[in-house]
């Protein structure tokens, strides 16, 4: 069984037991333009709730990537590294940024679920 | 003050453009193709550029013109033919740069294409430079379309007959319906292209005729990407008051003549530093993997001394690698110096390149 929330920060995390899988949003993306550079949070580093967990740059500029949750980060993804071109093609499924082991499941409560999330998106964003 | 819009915001809409304030004009930065496959299409086909934003002045006048602006750009006007364009800036006296601009001989005077940002400024510096003494109209009723790309001559030559007759930096007036436009050879993409300036009321059924011959509208991002792999200089980022031609690597830009004669505004300290060398100089910057330098990044030495800084950085989706250029200390110059950027916090290694770092493979024409 897993679930996604939604962070104001446009991220996503599938929660799989204590492991969460995080990445940035469609909407995001759109947003953001072609994305030519991303650079991960290394495997093993903390990171702290709404805390800096990498950097996406696309052909128009650089954005930082906040992680919704606490946790220790236990693998990235050094695919879109390679090809950071995929995270325009596929956010929400491959091109996952990293996976944590989350340190207080409780953080999640404060995360949005889909359909609020899909509203603050189009409230907030052109 | 209220955001301008061009006569082509109407269609620009109809084509899904996002749009940014650029020097108080709304313009679109991409449609949906998004930057890097509109810069690609550019490259491939035929892209199509609204940059009616940029200023068109036309200033009438005849051999005392000629005379008066040869004592302001560093330019030999006097044996410049007529139709025939050059890329020149206007300096002030310690040749600084307050615009870079295309000027090109009329019968009846020069029509000067001028920075969005810069038009207002220069045209107050070039009024008064020239004393009121001839007519001058930063024109507004008319728009400027580039088209570039190794297709838009074929485009083109659909709508207006014989364009195919101009030669690169020429240009000529070709009927339109019932009007004239004035089309260059021209452009800033590093591709064989048109520039057409045109009034605003037939500037969108001109478009819309590149577009149903194939053309695709292209944003200021791909502009922008496109200018920086072709290694032409952006002004506001390359060039300012505070940086000279001879800095920006534009000496082939000056002619001949006039660098033995100077007797243009400026003149002084760019020949002494023909002469002498200048300090800083532009270069071409080669980050190693896929590391962005943005405009402002500090650039290092291999013993980590700051030599000087970033002015512009992107993805070249051409190159498909990042590239950069930046203005660096000449002794650090060379091509294939190592040099330290600093990102985020953190060096990273990068090479002096030559520019550009895209160079078209011009085929040769049927004609």
């Amino acid at each position: 069984m897993s679930d996604v929330k939604y962070s104001k920060e446009h991220e996503w995390i599938k929660v799989e037991g204590d492991v969460g899988t995080i990445g940035i949003t469609q909407h995001a993306t759109e947003m953001l333009g072609d994305i030519v550079f991303v650079e991960l949070p290394d495997v093993g580093s903390s990171v702290e709730k709404d805390g800096n967990a990498g950097v996406v740059e696309s052909t128009k500029a650089a954005s930082d990537v906040y992680t919704p949750i606490s946790g220790e980060v236990m693998e990235n993804n050094q695919s879109i590294v390679d090809d950071p071109g995929k995270i325009n093609s596929d956010p929400e499924n491959e091109a996952w940024f990293f996976k944590l082991k989350i340190k207080d499941s409780s953080e999640l409560d404060s995360l949005m679920n889909k359909e609020e999330y899909d509203k603050f998106a189009k409230e907030s964003g052109k | 003050m209220e955001i301008k819009k061009t006569s082509l915001n109407k269609l620009h809409q109809e084509n899904k453009a996002k749009f940014v304030e650029f020097a108080g004009y709304e313009m679109p930065i991409q449609y949906s193709l998004g930057i890097i496959e509109e810069h690609k299409f550019t490259r491939s086909n035929s892209g199509i550029f609204d940059v009616s934003h940029m200023g068109q002045l036309f200033i009438y006048g005849d051999d005392n013109l000629i005379n008066d602006l040869e004592e302001i750009f560093p330019l030999d006007l006097k044996n410049l033919k007529i139709n025939s364009s050059k890329y020149s800036f206007l300096m002030n006296d310690k040749a600084g740069i307050y615009d870079d601009l295309i000027i090109t001989k009329l019968k009846e005077g020069f029509l000067i294409i001028l920075n969005a940002a810069c038009k207002d400024n220069d045209l107050k510096i070039l009024s008064s430079l020239l004393k009121d003494k001839y007519k001058m109209v930063l024109d507004d009723q008319r728009s400027l379309i580039a088209i570039q790309g190794p297709k838009s001559v074929e485009i083109l030559n659909q709508i207006l007959k014989s364009v195919t007759d101009l030669n690169f930096m020429s240009g000529n007036w070709f009927p339109y319906k019932d009007q004239k436009l004035y089309v260059t050879r021209s452009g800033y993409t590093g591709e064989d292209g048109f520039e057409v300036s045109i009034s605003n009321e037939l500037a969108e059924v001109f478009t819309k005729e590149l577009l149903d011959n194939g053309a695709k509208l292209i944003g200021l991002g791909a502009r922008d990407t496109l200018r920086l792999e072709a290694g032409l200089c952006l002004y506001g980022h390359e060039l300012s008051t505070e940086t000279t031609p001879i800095e920006a690597n534009l000496k082939w830009a000056i002619s001949k003549e006039r660098l033995n004669s100077g007797g243009f505004i400026g003149s002084e300290n760019v020949l002494n530093q023909i002469k002498d060398g200048a300090k800083k100089i532009r270069v071409g910057i080669k980050p190693e993997g896929r590391l962005i330098a943005r405009e402002k990044t500090i650039i290092y030495n291999e013993n980590e001394k700051v030599i000087g800084e970033v002015t512009s950085g992107t993805f070249g989706p051409s190159v498909n690698g990042p590239i950069a250029m930046g203005f660096i200390d000449q002794e650090f110059s060379k091509k294939e110096t190592k040099i330290l950027l600093e990102v985020r916090g953190k060096k990273y290694p990068a090479n002096i390149c030559g520019l550009p770092f895209y160079k078209k493979s011009y085929v040769k024409g049927v004609n």
